[in-house]
């Protein structure tokens, strides 16, 4: 049997050896499903795998002998929120099991198009709500790096399993989040991009104006080449940016000499792990050795950030899961008198509690005497969230600061608290509610667990971003370091 | 700038508004931590934003218009299959109104 290890191999090492001929896409598919088979009743990173399809996918791409794309007949896992025809798409819901979706997401259809293979689905927390993965319906996702300790999520799944080396590239998405947080988590590289970078067409919504799909990786370059296939305008997302896609990679150089670095003091404040808290601040120190110029500067309505993201978010996704009533697809409730007893049921059985207390949330935040005291007061904060970034980002190229305030707690030790999952989402929230892009890079370890680095960039400017982080991941090389679990084989 | 609560009344109107039902000790559970949460929602009050325009979206596009063309996706099978009950290539559901049989 082949194996392929993707802690020696990149993306552009894989498709080289495609090239060659080392290897084909058959057996890199294959040894990559036995991979999952092997390792993953540790991790539950995977939902389900889809092997008859990808290995179908992958013969195809060998009889034409396509590698003319980078990504062309490479493995990935998909978070299972992102449609796939014919597929089942769950949302690691029960309300959508069984489900399968009659078209594919605009990500996997571009993926598709580049020759990438989709091996399976991969776990999160329920509609994407839950910062653990716990809150899935389907099984709970273990830490790459310590399997009695939570991914982080609600991307969870996509980042273990590239952390775990089961696959080289991951989609996940972000509405608070959820991509950065489980990339910190895992040690591994985590993109958000500009909100309308990515096309949302496909992506089961939650909160329509803060969602973005982005990539995990285990390298920042990697991460920039899968965001070159994904990124761009579509026709059916109206919030799909019509701007010019760059080369994300164009700016790796290693160079950072001269970069204005913003350090947010309000991001090393209260409830920041003093252990993480020390670990980001020599990652910045690290910037600044390299020839970037680092200041102190003040975000003050940071701690606005996770009450006014809490409100915005509830009420569009209270909004948006209006849709699951189980009429036409998913799970019905049994036993109904009417239609109406039909919709109260079937949601009351279907959606998990961490579901329900959002849209609860949400449907309070929009009622008629709430409305101005909390859904458009938050609406109101976030501009002037908008408008401290605003004023750093006027002097400054990046911001720089802890992607997380503690590293992965022990699985079941906080979901049945929701206020402090709630608060633990201080650092990430604020970025999607003035739309910009944000990456996670790994720092260093605490106690054995990753820490995460967050860059923040300017809308439109993930290059400056990636720039960043690739200069710090080239000078620590900390993607070397290899998680237990990838050991055993 | 008054405090927002909720009481175990109110949780039980949004839950009918949301179409949900709780029993007695979720509805219980329920108003403990929307209120816990409700708590962090209150601090925005602390902000003065008289002068303070909303933002509800951070998309710079108004709308994107296509061509006024019909495209068939030729996808009503696919559709009904994920139906959870279907009959005569319709969607089946139960009554709507009350009295007037099946």
């Amino acid at each position: 049997m082949m194996t392929i290890d993707f802690f020696d191999n990149d993306l552009t090492s894989l498709h080289n050896a495609l090239l060659n001929k080392q290897f084909t896409a058959s057996e890199l598919t294959k040894a990559t499903l036995e991979k999952i088979e092997k390792t993953d009743d540790k991790l539950h990173a995977f939902i389900m795998t889809n092997p008859e399809i990808a290995l179908s996918q992958a013969e195809s791409i060998d009889e034409k002998q396509d590698f003319a794309h980078v990504l062309s007949g490479l493995p990935l896992a998909l978070k299972d929120n992102l449609a796939t025809k014919g597929i089942e798409t769950t949302g690691a819901s029960k309300i959508l099991e069984g489900f399968k979706p009659v078209y594919d997401a605009t990500v996997v259809e571009k993926l598709n198009q580049d020759g990438a293979i989709s091996v399976g689905k991969a776990n999160m927390d329920e509609f994407a709500m839950g910062g653990s993965t716990e809150t899935s319906y389907y099984s709970k996702t273990a830490n790459a790096w310590d399997q009695t300790k939570v991914p982080g999520g609600s991307s969870g799944g996509s980042a273990a399993a590239v952390a775990a080396g089961l696959v080289p590239f991951a989609l996940g998405s972000d509405t608070g989040g959820s991509i950065r947080q489980p990339a910190a988590f895992n040690g591994i590289v985590g993109m958000k991009p500009t909100y309308g970078r990515v096309s949302r067409w496909g992506l089961f919504a939650m909160a329509s104006s803060l969602d973005q799909v982005g990539p995990f990786t285990r390298t920042v370059k990697d991460n920039a080449l899968v965001l070159n296939t994904i990124a761009g305008f579509d026709i059916k997302d109206s919030t799909a940016s019509k701007r010019e896609v760059p080369d994300f990679t164009a700016q790796l150089t290693g160079n950072i000499k001269g970069l204005k670095i913003a350090v947010p003091k309000e991001y090393f404040g209260e409830g920041i792990d003093p252990k993480v808290a020390t670990t980001v601040k020599a990652a910045i120190t690290q910037l600044e050795a390299m020839g970037a110029t680092v200041d102190e500067v003040s975000l003050p309505h940071t701690k606005y950030g996770v009450a006014a993201y809490y409100i915005i978010m509830s009420s569009e996704a209270s909004s948006n899961l209006q849709r699951y009533d189980g009429v036409r697809y998913g799970y019905r409730a049994d036993d109904v008198k009417n239609l109406e007893d039909l919709y109260v049921k079937t949601r009351s059985e279907g959606f998990g509690d961490e579901v329900k207390r959002r849209i609860m949330l949400g449907t309070f935040s929009l009622s008629a005497g709430a409305y101005d005291a909390f859904f458009k007061k938050a609406a109101k904060i976030r501009t002037l969230l908008i408008e401290d970034f605003n004023k750093v980002f006027a002097n400054y190229d990046v911001i720089v600061g802890p992607t997380a305030p503690t590293v992965a707690y022990g699985l079941g030790e906080e979901v049945d608290d929701p206020t402090a999952m709630y608060l633990a989402d201080v650092l990430t929230v604020p970025v999607n509610l003035a739309g910009l892009p944000g990456l996670s890079v790994n720092a260093g370890f605490v106690d054995g667990l990753p820490v995460g680095l967050q860059i923040i960039g300017k809308p439109f400017d993930e290059q400056t971003v990636y720039q960043t982080g690739y200069a710090f991941e080239q000078a620590t090389r900390l993607f070397e370091q290899i998680p237990d679990i990838a050991k055993e084989d | 700038m008054s405090e927002t609560t909720i009481s175990k009344e109110e949780v039980a109107h949004v839950a009918k508004l949301a179409k949900l039902s709780f029993d007695d000790s979720e509805l219980t559970q329920f108003t403990t931590q929307l209120g816990d949460i409700l708590n962090i929602f209150n601090t925005l009050g602390e902000v003065d934003t008289a002068a303070v325009e909303p933002t509800y979206s951070v998309t710079e596009n108004v709308n994107h218009l296509r061509d006024d063309v019909a495209h068939n996706w030729h996808q009503k099978q696919g559709l009904l299959e994920n139906a959870p009950l279907a009959s005569a290539g319709l969607i089946k559901v139960p009554a709507i109104l009350e009295d007037e049989g099946e």
